[in-house]
């Protein structure tokens, strides 16, 4: 009985450190450009070495840059949303999170979108998968209202199973009750919309 | 009429009966329903004996969780009651004011089962039973089948011994049998598992697996081998799983963008997805087939706040089941019908605290049956007067079971925090 306790205790808490320590899974970084510019090769046998550092060095600082900004772009994709307690109506104050990513989106089209709703604990455990849906077809409804087509945005919901904060405090769950984005797919090289 | 018997036996034995607190209006036919006051049950003891005492120990602890006796303890030094083999000492068991004695004998490499009528001083019942050796899995089973059948002989009603429950702990759904021994884990690590639902003939669990992107329902084979996926749930977030009484249909839940709304799949043949509810951007959730399999009980939130409604299981003739106050009345959640279909058992919101309460469904009168910390997600034995929910009232959340009748509540012990439990129909 003992060693089964401590085993299922060991279970038990490799799931919960796999659940609760959980981050939002990282954009992927930014790859290196394609071969073709990022190589950039002497332009003739006659170039002179000065020439080519200075050319090496703009393009350099230009591909910084551009992760910097790739870097902003991707976070404001990623940026949550919250939700008042047993609601899924978006909020006024994320409408301008939420116009910036139809933005990107519609700068960016190759990006597509995993939208997750999430719960507090508060709620009937299973009803909270349903109220998580609803919550990530509000964000999806909203994008698509902006312009953004359907298709691009899948929704799932985890309930209260995947907890940002494990308070039981208000400020833990209006920290939980939140939708996550994550980019699926064409989430490198992203531009800033004009 | 099964109800019946017990009431005759008592009279026979001059034991009254208590009248019943709160009888069901009477529906096809008087209806008899037995209360025992805690104070007034039959009391019983398992006899001492030389060997068997694992199935002696097992068996004296069916009867006290069947809450239907009072249990005489005997004292340490109880050896001059053993008696001679063959000759019941009927008088020094009167003395210990027990009604009834269960003796377990061995005859020959197999076991009797004895009940005593002391009062009529008399076997009242009797079986031979071939139990495995004590080592083998299934010995505990065997004795727990032995309960309940010794329970059948009194009160008319088997015992829910043979049972087992499964539950979720740490994204895992595990199985245990209804006394909390023998723990296994049924679904792998890493994953996270919800909402485990037992077939009627306990031999597969249905549970949501949730994925990235995707929850699919998964049939899990309880001896072990592969899972495989229902019909209709390979893509989107499917939910709330819930076998017909025939085993032949599961009804679910499937939730998209448009809404969450409850689908019947026959797992028998592994086909024919039939969409039962639509409600556009309202949830449906939570389906329970009534024991005909003639209705489901649902949560909806089609007016507002979660409330359970009943439909035909067509879909048809959908209507308000559990009465609530528009406003006051909290969320509820949960609703499980009980086995003979008189009642149903679901949670409510009170005071930021889910409770649990069950519904006559004839009258449809709601009783609290709880109300000390969080109580959620009830779960019926299949003798429809045991109620297991999860309670944080330990300070964690863990499995506790309710007698509904004479509200004696005890714990599961479990190891690690339980919820979404699932009750057996008894084993065979």
């Amino acid at each position: 009985m003992h060693v089964r306790s401590l085993a299922f205790a060991f279970a038990l808490v490799a799931v919960l450190v796999a659940c609760g320590g959980k981050q939002a899974p990282e954009l992927p970084a930014p790859q290196e450009a394609p071969a073709s510019t990022a190589a950039a090769p002497p332009q003739g046998p006659n170039a002179d070495s000065a020439a080519a550092a200075e050319r090496e060095r703009a393009e350099r600082e230009r591909r910084e840059r551009e992760a910097a900004l790739a870097g902003a772009v991707g976070t404001d994709l990623k940026a949550m949303i919250h939700f008042d307690y047993d609601q899924s109506d978006v909020r006024a104050d994320d409408a301008a999170n939420l116009d910036r990513k139809a933005a990107i989106l519609g700068a960016n089209p190759a990006v597509r979108l995993r939208i997750s709703g999430h719960a507090d604990e508060r709620g009937s455990d299973e009803y909270n998968l349903a109220l998580g849906m609803r919550r990530a077809a509000a964000a999806k409804r909203y994008l698509e209202n902006k312009g953004v087509e359907g298709a691009r945005i899948e929704v799932i919901s985890y309930g209260e199973e995947r907890p940002l904060a494990t308070g039981t405090d208000e400020s833990s769950y209006a920290n939980n009750r939140r939708d996550e984005f994550d980019v699926t797919a064409g989430g490198t090289n992203l531009v800033a919309p004009q | 009429m099964q109800r019946a018997l017990p009431l005759m036996l008592l009279a026979a034995l001059g034991v009254a009966p208590l009248a019943a607190q709160d009888p069901p209006p009477p529906q096809g036919g008087v209806r008899l329903v037995l209360k025992y006051d805690p104070g007034a049950r039959p009391s019983l003891v398992v006899t001492p004996g030389s060997g068997l005492d694992s199935a002696r120990a097992i068996l004296r602890r069916d009867l006290d969780f069947s809450d239907r006796f009072e249990t005489v303890i005997l004292p340490e030094a109880s050896g001059e009651l053993t008696g001679k083999a063959g000759a019941f000492n009927y008088d020094l068991y009167r003395k210990l004011g027990a009604a009834y004695a269960v003796e377990l004998a061995d005859v020959g490499g197999r076991t009797q089962v004895r009940l005593h009528d002391l009062a009529a001083g008399k076997v009242a019942a009797q079986v031979e039973a071939t139990f495995p050796p004590v080592t083998d899995p299934d010995f505990r089973m065997q004795v727990h089948r032995t309960s309940d059948e010794v329970v059948r002989w009194i009160t008319g009603t088997p015992g829910i011994a043979s049972t087992r429950f499964a539950f979720v702990a740490g994204g895992r759904v595990y199985v245990v049998d209804a006394d909390g021994v023998n723990l296994r884990a049924l679904t792998p690590e890493g994953a996270t598992s919800l909402s485990p639902t037992w077939s009627p003939d306990g031999s597969r669990i249905a549970y949501t697996r949730l994925q990235e992107g995707r929850g699919p329902i998964l049939l899990q084979p309880v001896a072990g081998g592969a899972a495989t996926p229902v019909p209709g749930t390979t893509t989107g977030l499917n939910i709330t799983p819930s076998f017909s009484p025939d085993g032949k249909l599961l009804a679910y839940s499937s939730s998209t963008e448009q809404g969450t709304n409850i689908q019947v799949a026959n797992v028998a043949q592994n086909c024919c997805v039939q969409r039962l509810t639509v409600g556009r951007f309202a949830d449906n959730l939570s389906p329970t087939f009534a024991p005909d399999g003639g209705r489901l009980a649902f949560v909806s939130t089609r007016s507002g706040p979660a409330q359970v409604y009943t439909m035909g299981a067509d879909g048809t003739d959908a209507e308000l089941f559990v009465p609530f106050d528009f406003g006051v009345t909290g969320p509820t959640n949960g609703p499980e019908w009980s086995p003979e279909g008189t009642m149903l058992a679901f949670h409510r919101e009170v005071q930021g605290n889910p409770q649990v309460y069950v519904m006559d469904v004839s009258g449809r009168r709601v009783r609290q049956l709880t109300s000390s910390g969080r109580n959620e997600d009830p779960t019926w034995a299949p003798d429809g007067r045991h109620v297991a929910f999860v309670s944080d009232r330990s300070g964690r959340r863990q499995l506790w079971v309710i007698d509904i009748d004479t509200g004696r509540t005890r714990q599961l012990v479990t190891p690690g925090a339980a919820r979404l439990p699932a009750w057996s129909r008894r084993l065979k």
